[in-house]
């Protein structure tokens, strides 16, 4: 099928505009001039290969939602924590969890010392997520969960407390982070080896693809390579690379690529640099289509659609001078709204050292506000499209994802999967990122690449900072949850589902889900149901590329 | 036999992260640095066990250890390893890398921590302060 | 209570006692050959002689130290008290070393294996004298087997390997050339291949080449060393498959050359060879003072006369040589 002639394109632009219902806001600059929708020509937004947006009116029809991370303590505070935030009118709740939850330990393990409910909600057990989504309509919120190695068990219980409150797994929205090869990429929370984890993943994407048409099964993320030390360009290439990967492991599982890759979506990062960034996420959605079309057949346009969520630099945000990263985050989110994000989050400018405190939460929440309400970028889709940097930058970024490609495909025997499964075990994603992370690190050590603050314009540092600080009670009072629940739960019950999950894990046929469920419903615990499938699958443990 | 090198000895260094965290970006980078600056690192990386670390510093004869820490538990961690190091007999000094904040630093420093670096520390700083440490606990007279 | 000040006696007796401090204190010492190596050397000599040395070494990615993690591992649990050298290549540029082999082994190592790191530079007379006083002192202290992992990319780290009684070498699929591509004299030490990474497409291609070479250097008369054809066996180290055969396969080689007497053959070439080794560091370093002009007199005339082009190098070090006997 040619591409429709430029006028038809155009026309076909313009019906879809005329066919959205537009935000009541006055699409006129400051001074009241009013401006186009778009200016320009093909490829148009909404239409393949989407490199100037995924929908025909952009932000003139909806912003991006702005989707502030929340999480902490025990299950009972972050439950508080978001009933506030949808009495304020939010309909989606984001839910990060403690440092032991994520590597699939209870709160009673020897290095839970000192972490539980520090970063993030403490669960354990069932009996945790019934306490974080108490008096909550699963039925009418959207949840995000930000975990990856444990997320099947997580995912299981969210799953559990809906039977319980009388809400059909179909009627639950959400996302799970989910993302497992980013995690011996970058961000090692990983629990069992690569080809064993991809088995729960494609178990979960299978499961969700029938049972849980409203789940988003993988959050694609780039954001954890680009923070580990990546350039953009790798960021892209891994991130886009992992999707694929996904991609071929659910079809080799049966799966018909249109049932489950509409439902797909990335988590990239906004860093500092303008052009680039921007450059960065208009080749994302390019590369993405042309791949899912030309490569894997996709047919519906909406599994060559990319969706995704932004969060700015974290790595970028000194510990100097803190207040200064409040502008950083804000070019950074510019850059996000230029980029055409479908959501972000803005850093609090207190983040280098420690989690946000209140009065700097709300700040990056109004950083990110005056970028969708006082500068005018959200009038016009695609306003830097057609500039001959962008496009050029554009181009450049996707050139340089090919190459990488062509790396995966070569060690991968032309496939992506293997490629990326290659390059896990001998190091190369890793070795990369370490190598960009040097240079970089390099570059600021010899003055060559400043960063205000820190090797220049250093005067200024007050050293005040009101930090946060978890207390030691949250620890105390989860131990104590914790064995309350192994107590009064049916042990027998516990060890019987577990050796069902051992035998059923040793057969790549079966779909762990059920039975994961059933799992989480005796109270058996993260660490119990992680520490039997590490039994049969092993544990990961990496080797040293430097 | 002709005598060994009249520099220092070279360093033997072992890098390692405590407990769960992931964040690795920072420990390699100064792997990098102390290799740069002539030293032998003897690199554990992540999810060390305080034994692991013992038996390390045992083994390897290593002269410090780098502990680099990034989320909030150096207060807890680090003066356990100084412990565990000196229940064990071992005379090394204890570096902690990462993100401790002003008002750490002192308490860190009376449970027996040799010194911290911060996030802006140079390559220069990085290697200087290892060497320091080794120099105070291996004295004046050279060692071996 | 500290090593420091102790004699080197002391930290020996306590290195026998099962004390591992004492015994990497010991190591360090031999490793920079300081005042106390010479005792120690003595010391340990007088015990050693009963270990198993397996020398281990592959092309970097091969997974050998994977692999030497569960040979490790089916040793602990066979109740051996195992020991491993882990040498690994230092910056040229800068003369130190990023050593990350340790970690790859401890979490299958039993508590009682010993891991040392070794970095290939950093030792007075190199690598080549470094390696033998550690094998003895690990053996003196009641280690067996010992296994020396290294690296196959230089000739001395190859080497080293070949001194071993048993000398493993490790190839994978997928990396190219790799049978070719490892270093001359590297195949022809080998005393057991394993092709690692069983599981990945290729393997059977590196064991049909590795059987194609055997093969050849059987039928030109260039035979293994031994005259043994060496055994080929296929690995996947990620999840310790074929790692009880290659143990096997080992001690299997054990056994034969202790029969047929090779054993001790090679031993004592290792011996002959470490003499050898000291004598030229010490005339190396000799003959370095000596062209420093720090030892003889009239040296610098001779080189000043080569650096003018009125004396030829070769007429220079003819002269020279004639003094060495006063070095």
């Amino acid at each position: 099928m040619s591409d429709p002639a430029p006028d038809q394109a155009r026309a076909a632009w313009q019906e879809a505009y005329d066919a959205t219902k537009l935000r009541d806001v006055p699409f006129e600059t400051m001074s009241g001039v009013p401006v186009e929708p778009l200016y320009g020509d093909g490829p148009y937004p909404g239409q393949y290969p989407y490199t100037r947006g995924l929908h025909a009116a952009g932000y003139r029809s909806r912003l991006w939602t702005m989707r502030m991370f929340a999480g902490f303590g025990t299950a009972e505070d972050t439950n508080a924590r978001f009933k506030e935030l949808l009495r304020a009118g939010g309909g989606g709740l984001s839910t990060a969890f403690d440092m032991p939850t994520l590597m699939g330990r209870d709160s009673d393990h020897d290095w839970a010392l000192g972490e539980v409910g520090h970063c993030g909600v403490a669960v354990d057990t069932l009996a945790d997520m019934e306490d974080l989504f108490a008096d909550i309509d699963l039925s009418s919120v959207s949840t995000s969960m930000t975990i990856n190695g444990p997320a099947a068990m997580i995912m299981a219980m969210y799953i559990a407390v809906g039977e319980k409150t009388g809400v059909e797994r179909s009627q639950l929205a959400g996302t799970i982070q989910n993302d497992i090869l980013k995690e011996y990429q970058a961000q090692k929370e990983y629990i069992f080896p690569p080809r064993p984890s991809m088995r729960i993943v494609t178990d979960m994407m299978k499961f969700t693809s029938t049972e849980m048409p409203k789940w988003h099964p993988i959050s694609i993320s780039g954001y954890h390579i680009r923070e580990a030390g990546s350039n953009a360009a790798q960021e892209l290439a891994f991130t886009l690379a992992n999707g694929f990967a996904y991609v071929e492991a659910a079809v080799a599982a049966g799966l018909d690529i249109d049932d489950f890759a509409p439902r797909l979506s990335f988590f990239f990062n906004s860093h500092s640099d303008f052009f680039e960034e921007i450059g960065k996420f208009r080749a994302a959605r390019r590369i993405w289509a042309r791949w899912m079309k030309e490569r894997y057949g996709a047919k519906d346009p909406r599994s060559m659609m990319m969706k995704f969520h932004t969060q700015t630099a974290g790595v970028s945000l000194t510990a100097q001078q803190a207040e200064i990263n409040i502008g950083r985050v804000a070019i950074q989110a510019l850059a996000g709204a230029l980029g055409g994000t479908q959501s972000l989050h803005t850093d609090a400018y207190d983040e280098a050292m420690a989690l946000p405190t209140e009065d700097a939460a709300r700040i990056a929440l109004r950083t990110q506000q005056i970028v969708a309400h006082e500068t005018g970028v959200t009038n016009v889709v695609d306003p830097l499209g057609g500039a001959p940097f962008v496009e050029w930058m554009t181009d450049e970024m996707e050139r340089r994802a090919e190459d990488i490609f062509a790396h995966l495909l070569d060690i991968g025997n032309d496939s992506i999967l293997e490629g990326a499964y290659a390059g896990i075990d001998d190091g190369y994603f890793v070795g990369e990122i370490a190598d960009a992370a040097y240079r970089f690190e390099r570059e600021v050590n010899e003055g060559k690449r400043i960063i205000v603050g820190v090797n220049e314009f250093t005067e200024g540092d007050s050293g005040e900072r009101n930090l946060l600080r978890i207390g030691a009670e949250v620890e105390e009072y989860q131990l104590k949850r914790l064995n309350d629940v192994k107590q009064r739960r049916d042990n027998d019950a516990v060890t019987r589902v577990l050796t069902q999950l051992k035998t059923e894990a040793a057969d790549p046929e079966i779909n762990l889900m059920p039975t994961m469920i059933e799992a989480v419903k005796t109270f058996a615990t993260e660490g119990e149901i992680v520490a039997s499938l590490e039994e049969v699958f092993g544990t990961y443990v990496e080797k040293v590329f430097l | 036999m002709s005598d060994a090198s009249t520099s220092d000895p070279q360093i033997r260094v072992v890098l390692a992260k405590l407990g769960f965290d992931g964040h690795d970006r920072g420990i390699k980078i100064v792997a990098r640095i102390l290799r740069d600056a002539g030293m032998e690192v003897i690199f554990l990386g992540l999810r060390q066990s305080y034994k692991n670390v013992v038996n390390a510093v045992e083994q390897e004869d290593a002269d410090a250890v780098g502990l680099s820490m990034h989320n909030a538990s150096h207060m807890t961690l680090a003066p356990k390893m100084v412990d565990a190091l000196a229940e064990a007999g071992l005379e090394v000094p204890v570096i902690v890398g990462g993100i401790v904040p002003d008002e750490d630093i002192d308490p860190l420093m009376k449970t027996g921590v040799a010194a911290i670096l911060g996030p802006g520390a140079s390559a220069e700083e990085v290697a200087q302060t290892v060497r320091d440490a080794v120099a105070a606990v291996r004295g004046s007279s050279p060692q071996a | 209570m500290s090593l420091r000040g102790l004699p080197p006696a002391d930290i020996f007796d306590k290195a026998l006692g099962g004390e591992r401090r004492a015994l990497g204190r010991l190591i360090t010492f031999v490793e920079r050959d300081a005042a106390e190596a010479e005792t120690v050397a003595e010391l340990a000599h007088e015990r050693a002689g009963n270990a198993h040395v397996i020398g281990i070494t592959g092309a970097p990615g091969s997974g050998k130290s994977t692999l030497t993690g569960q040979l490790v591992k089916l040793l602990g649990e066979a109740g051996k008290r195992a020991a491993v050298l882990a040498v690994d290549p230092s910056s040229p540029l800068t003369g130190g070393a990023i050593l990350g082999d340790r970690v790859r082994m401890e979490d299958v190592a039993s508590p009682d294996t010993f891991i040392r790191s070794m970095a290939t530079r950093g030792h007075q007379g190199g690598l080549s004298l470094a390696v033998p006083g550690v094998v003895r002192l690990l053996d003196a202290t009641g280690y067996d087997p010992i296994v020396i992992e290294t690296v196959g990319v230089g000739q001395v780290e190859v080497d080293i390997a070949g001194t071993a009684d048993t000398t493993v070498v490790v190839a994978t699929p997928g990396m190219g050339d790799s049978v070719q591509a490892n270093k001359a004299g590297l195949l022809e030490l080998a005393d057991l291949f394993v092709v690692n990474k069983a599981d990945r497409p290729g393997a059977k291609d590196v064991r049909r080449d590795l059987d194609l070479m055997l093969d050849l250097s059987h039928v030109s008369g260039q035979d293994q060393r031994t005259g043994m054809r060496p055994e080929i066996i296929m690995t996947t180290a990620l999840s310790g498959e074929g790692a009880p055969e290659m143990w096997d396969a080992i001690e299997r080689h054990r056994t034969a050359i202790t029969a047929n007497g090779q054993l001790e053959a090679r031993r004592v070439n290792r011996d002959i060879d470490e003499v050898r080794n000291r004598l030229m560091a010490d005339l190396e370093s000799r003959v370095d003072l000596m062209l420093a002009g720090q030892s003889l007199a009239g040296v610098a005339e001779v080189l000043d006369a080569v650096a003018a082009r009125s004396f030829s190098p070769t007429a220079a070090a003819t002269q020279l040589a004639a003094r060495i006997k006063d070095l």
